[in-house]
């Protein structure tokens, strides 16, 4: 289950796919994001595979939305097609797209067992987005989004999300 | 319909997501704290988000223009499959948080297994769905211990909740005959054999949380086989609304 899955894209393609961010993280693009599981153009028609983040993350018919126009824009019909599996893995988010989520305020996801120990309150390990300091605590283990965590710096006392690890 | 007992399975799984969504989609602006209130609707929010993957999945099996809205808005009280359980209303948050575990703890065992379903697009579901339930199960696990060994009144309330709910924890495990049917196809799960396993593992719980393990035997079930407990209709009533006085409307 742990295969590493790369995604399918077509290089021309690429220049489109990074106008199209996540409405919810701005910041980052839906390459970053790791949602683009595939995106094949033939004969005109540009066929996309997109993968939720979360089941219920209603992000993902904006994002749906936003394709098909970009696309539309470039004069190219972009079909779309949701695809549950294998299922989405923080691990897919890019080394920029964890940068640009950092500067924007959220903390990255750590690794598995370490975000465990996190959102139990065991380990101060995430580190605060303003000052950098791990002297961190959970308020909640649900943010302003599914995919977040509250969490508050004990140092500067910045409240600040915390991007879950999910794999 | 073709394949009549594999769409009532989906929905055996999906309507238990759908109402508890429902319900904890209720407590919207009215939980106890922010924290909360935000925890609660992002639960809901996954639990619909599982739904229309079943339902998306079980409109195909209704024919040509059907839509997961036709399985979610348009059956009748006895056409939903789900657990008496999910449906029992909103009272205080220890009772909401009791109710969630003891559905979250089965939810969880019943993923694990059914990602190994033969059926992919249900293993597809379930292997997204674990992840989630994970989370579900945490936090309300972390509320049953507060709880139940937090103060005086926290834990009576939490005693009163477990005492009141264990009687539909039965039906969790009830195979109706579409179950077994599925089940022997290797498409669905038998769970009736994780029983033990989910006693072992609530009980546990109730116990680190110094809580009472209830020892009535007095079980009730029907709502598998759509007789629901007279809170149904009320919740039908609100979910419905929309498509039943705008027939087709969509956003
Ligand atoms: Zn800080």
């Amino acid at each position: 289950m742990t295969l590493v899955h790369e995604p399918n894209i077509d290089q021309s393609l690429i220049p489109i796919l990074e106008k199209v961010s996540d409405p919810e993280i701005p910041v980052l693009t839906v390459l970053d994001l790791g949602v683009i599981r595939e995106a094949k153009l033939s004969d005109g028609l540009v066929e996309i595979k997109l993968t939720p983040t979360y089941s219920g993350c209603p992000a993902m018919d904006v994002i749906g939305d936003d394709l098909r126009k970009a696309f539309a824009d470039e004069g190219m019909v972009a079909k779309i097609e949701l695809v549950l599996a294998p299922a989405w893995s923080t691990d897919w988010i890019s080394e920029s797209g964890r940068n640009k989520m950092e500067a924007y305020g959220i903390a990255p996801p750590l690794s598995a067992s370490a975000d465990k120990e996190a959102l139990l309150g065991k380990k101060k390990i995430v580190k605060c987005t303003l000052c950098g300091s791990t002297n961190t605590h959970v308020v909640s283990q649900f943010g302003s989004t599914a995919c977040k965590a509250l969490f508050k710096c004990d140092d500067c006392l910045e409240p600040f999300d915390y991007f879950k690890c999910l794999k | 319909m073709e394949n009549q007992a594999l769409y009532k399975y989906i929905l055996g799984i999906a309507d238990n997501s759908l109402i508890l969504g429902q319900r904890l989609g209720e407590l919207c602006g009215h939980g106890p704290s922010l924290e909360t209130d935000i925890a609660l609707t992002n639960i809901s929010l996954d639990l619909i988000g599982q739904t229309r993957s079943y339902y998306q999945y079980a409109a195909k099996f209704l024919g040509e223009n059907k839509t997961e809205d036709d399985v979610a808005f348009l059956r009748l009280e006895n056409e939903y499959l789900n657990v008496l359980l999910v449906e029992q209303p909103n009272t205080h948050f220890g009772y909401v948080m009791a109710r969630q575990y003891l559905f979250d703890v089965f939810h969880l065992m019943l993923m694990e297994e059914l990602q190994h379903s033969k059926d992919i697009t249900l293993a597809a579901i379930a292997r997204k769905g674990i992840k989630e339930v994970s989370y579900h199960k945490r936090f309300s696990g972390d509320w049953i211990k507060r709880l139940g060994d937090g103060t005086e009144e926290s834990h009576a309330k939490m005693q009163e909740a477990i005492n009141d709910l264990w009687r539909f924890t039965e039906e969790l495990f009830q195979m109706t005959e579409d179950d077994r049917l599925v089940t022997g196809e290797g498409v669905g799960i038998d769970i009736s054999k994780f029983k033990e396993a989910y006693y072992d593992e609530v009980t546990a719980l109730l116990r680190e949380a110094t809580l009472t393990i209830p020892e009535s035997k007095f079980f009730i079930s029907g709502g598998k086989e759509g007789r629901h407990s007279e809170h149904m209709g009320y919740l039908l009533a609100d979910l419905q609304y929309m498509q039943r006085t705008y027939p087709n409307m969509s956003w």
